[in-house]
């Protein structure tokens, strides 16, 4: 984006923009009219606003969607008691941490890669971004096939050099995992976008001041690109952890929750119990997810944001 | 030498380092799509193998005109459906989410912090399934296209109206209060000063939503139910199960549904990544 010179002084507030204006009885003109934000207020408003607030008064009741029965925390009573609701809650948060983590180291390695002087930097660049538009379904129902235990790529190419592979999708140990590799390989093209456009960022003169100090190329990551692409780390962070904490797609079309329940997180518990006609249930469920998102990325990004480092 | 390539800080360039990135790359992101491809024309036996090998007879054209024609051309009216969908609902969004971005950027009021706080909430907390349902089912709108529309307005308004935002700050106020002087009305000012000048941030906009919204699933799957109005994306999930053992028409579905983003993708290359790295660099 350019930015633009301002050569005039610009007012500060309205206080002191039009002192005259003020003597004349408080009334300022302004083109700038409030009434600008109503489209946009009314539709944000109806359409998320109340539901998100009418989500914890139904959270707490039976629901049909024309009558509901208040039970006070049933709900999420039942939501810690049962075990495949509880496995969708620790599944959650493991799938989170898991993508979110991977997609900050292999994302900064490969933008390192992909800022350095290497052969096909264009093409190195376009590949790796690209699964990040492709339809999430299509990718899904790709590796579903390619992960497929007997005859699927993956456990085909893994038996030329004779390991046995696993049923990745099909195996209760590993279902949850798998699917969280997918999503890295969908995801962690955005992460090195965010990555290289905070290297680059990165004032050239540090780099060569660091290499007249004799610093080697560690050195120059460990002191100057890490520290520097802070703002980067926190981006990533922080928008993994909430894609990842609402994940549901992936999960859904490669497993469905399963094998069993092995795979459940709170999106597909929450879909579950819509479509079995729990609202209530469901609903505690989006709160629960409401209330883990909002437990974790406000005090995070909090903290991240805190220690900011100057350029 | 840019400072990226200071990073490195080897002189020449890595010729060893490079042909390993590249095979890496081949392996694991070039032949997953080279698989959907080759699988999508192949005849019905050999793509139930499921193995990366040449077809023995290119099907291009009897597979597509099959998957076309399955159900009842449910693809065409899908592809009809996320095509209103799509555009309905970015130009929605811009025009929505630029004017309400112009206010919030250029007038200072003690509100602003709330609707700070508001824009700020609609990026993290996740929408509530059934109350959203019961809001759109009371309006009449449950269930119809429009409903989804407005939808898919509202969630993305915030991604929207924080790039509409950050751009206003760059056009100087000396031109508004020229317009002003000029005899412009609130509207005739936003109209037809600032908005054409927001034109770069637009297209960003536009290119970004329109990419979300034709892949997007979870929304369609809850709020448009039903075969007869389906997108593209509940298509391919729906196909799933009943082409289970027609791997060739699954693929070529997917392959048929990946084009769009793939050709915003290379003619938009620029402004998706100006749009998705906003947040990325300090100030």
């Amino acid at each position: 984006m350019k930015s633009v010179t301002v050569t005039s002084i610009r007012p500060r507030s309205r206080a002191d923009a039009t002192p005259a204006a003020r003597a004349a009885g408080g009334k300022i003109y302004t083109p700038y009219k409030y009434w600008f934000y109503l489209p946009a207020a009314v539709l944000y408003g109806v359409l998320f606003v109340v539901p998100t607030f009418a989500s914890f008064y139904y959270s707490l009741t039976r629901w049909t969607l024309f009558d509901s029965k208040f039970i006070g925390l049933d709900n999420f009573r039942l939501f810690f008691s049962e075990p495949q609701l509880v496995k969708g809650f620790t599944n959650t948060l493991i799938y989170a941490f898991v993508t979110s983590g991977s997609k900050v180291v292999l994302g900064l390695l490969l933008a390192v890669l992909l800022t350095s002087r290497i052969v096909g930097r264009a093409y190195l660049r376009s590949v790796v971004f690209f699964p990040v538009l492709a339809s999430t379904i299509g990718v899904a129902i790709m590796f579903t096939v390619l992960m497929n235990p007997e005859r699927g790529l993956i456990n085909g190419a893994l038996g030329l050099i004779g390991i046995d592979g696993p049923g990745w999708l099909t195996d209760p140990k590993y279902a949850l995992m798998s699917v969280a590799l997918v999503d890295v390989w969908k995801g962690v093209g955005l992460a090195t976008l965010i990555y290289i456009a905070g290297i680059v960022s990165i004032p050239r003169e540090y780099m060569e001041a660091a290499r007249v100090d004799g610093a080697g190329a560690w050195e120059t990551f460990r002191r100057i690109v890490l520290p520097l692409s802070r703002p980067a780390t926190v981006t990533v962070i922080i928008l993994s952890l909430i894609g990842g904490l609402r994940s549901f797609e992936l999960i859904w079309v490669m497993t469905r929750g399963g094998p069993g329940f092995t795979s459940d997180v709170i999106a597909s518990v929450i879909y579950k119990q819509y479509q079995a006609g729990f609202y209530g249930l469901s609903t505690a469920g989006n709160v629960v997810l409401f209330l883990v998102v909002t437990a974790i990325v406000l005090p995070l990004s909090w903290f991240l944001n805190r220690k900011e480092v100057d350029m | 030498m840019s400072t990226a390539e200071l990073v490195n800080h080897k002189p020449g360039r890595n010729y060893l380092l490079s042909a390993v990135a590249i095979l890496a790359s081949i392996v694991v992101f070039v032949i997953p799509f080279a698989f959907i491809v080759l699988t999508a024309v192949k005849d019905r036996q050999q793509s139930a193998l499921l193995d990366f090998s040449w077809p023995h007879q290119l099907r291009i054209v009897q597979n597509f005109v099959e998957v076309v024609q399955a159900r009842d051309y449910m693809l065409v009216i899908a592809y009809i459906n996320s095509t209103i969908l799509t555009v309905a609902s970015v130009t929605g969004m811009v025009v929505l989410a630029a004017m309400a971005g112009f206010v919030l950027q250029r007038r200072r009021s003690r509100w602003n912090p709330f609707i700070n706080f508001l824009v700020l909430s609609g990026l993290i907390i996740p929408p509530a399934v059934v109350p959203t349902i019961w809001v759109l089912q009371s309006l009449g709108l449950f269930r119809t296209m429009s409903g989804l529309i407005l939808i898919e307005i509202a969630f993305g308004l915030s991604f929207c109206i924080l790039l509409f935002r950050a751009f206003v700050a760059t056009i100087p106020r000396e031109l508004d209060e020229a317009a002003i002087i000029d005899g412009a009305g609130p509207l005739r000012l936003f109209f037809r000063v600032i908005f054409p000048l927001l034109r770069s941030v637009i297209v960003t906009v536009v290119v970004v939503q329109s990419v979300a919204v034709f892949n997007d699933f979870v929304n369609p799957l809850y709020f448009l139910p039903g075969d007869q109005n389906a997108t593209v994306q509940l298509t391919l999930y729906n196909f799933q199960s009943q082409f289970s053992t027609q791997y060739n028409l699954l693929f070529m579905n997917i392959l048929l549904i990946t084009i769009p983003p793939l050709i915003m993708f290379l003619f938009f290359n620029r402004q998706i990544v100006a749009g998705l790295t906003s947040g990325a660099v300090k100030g």
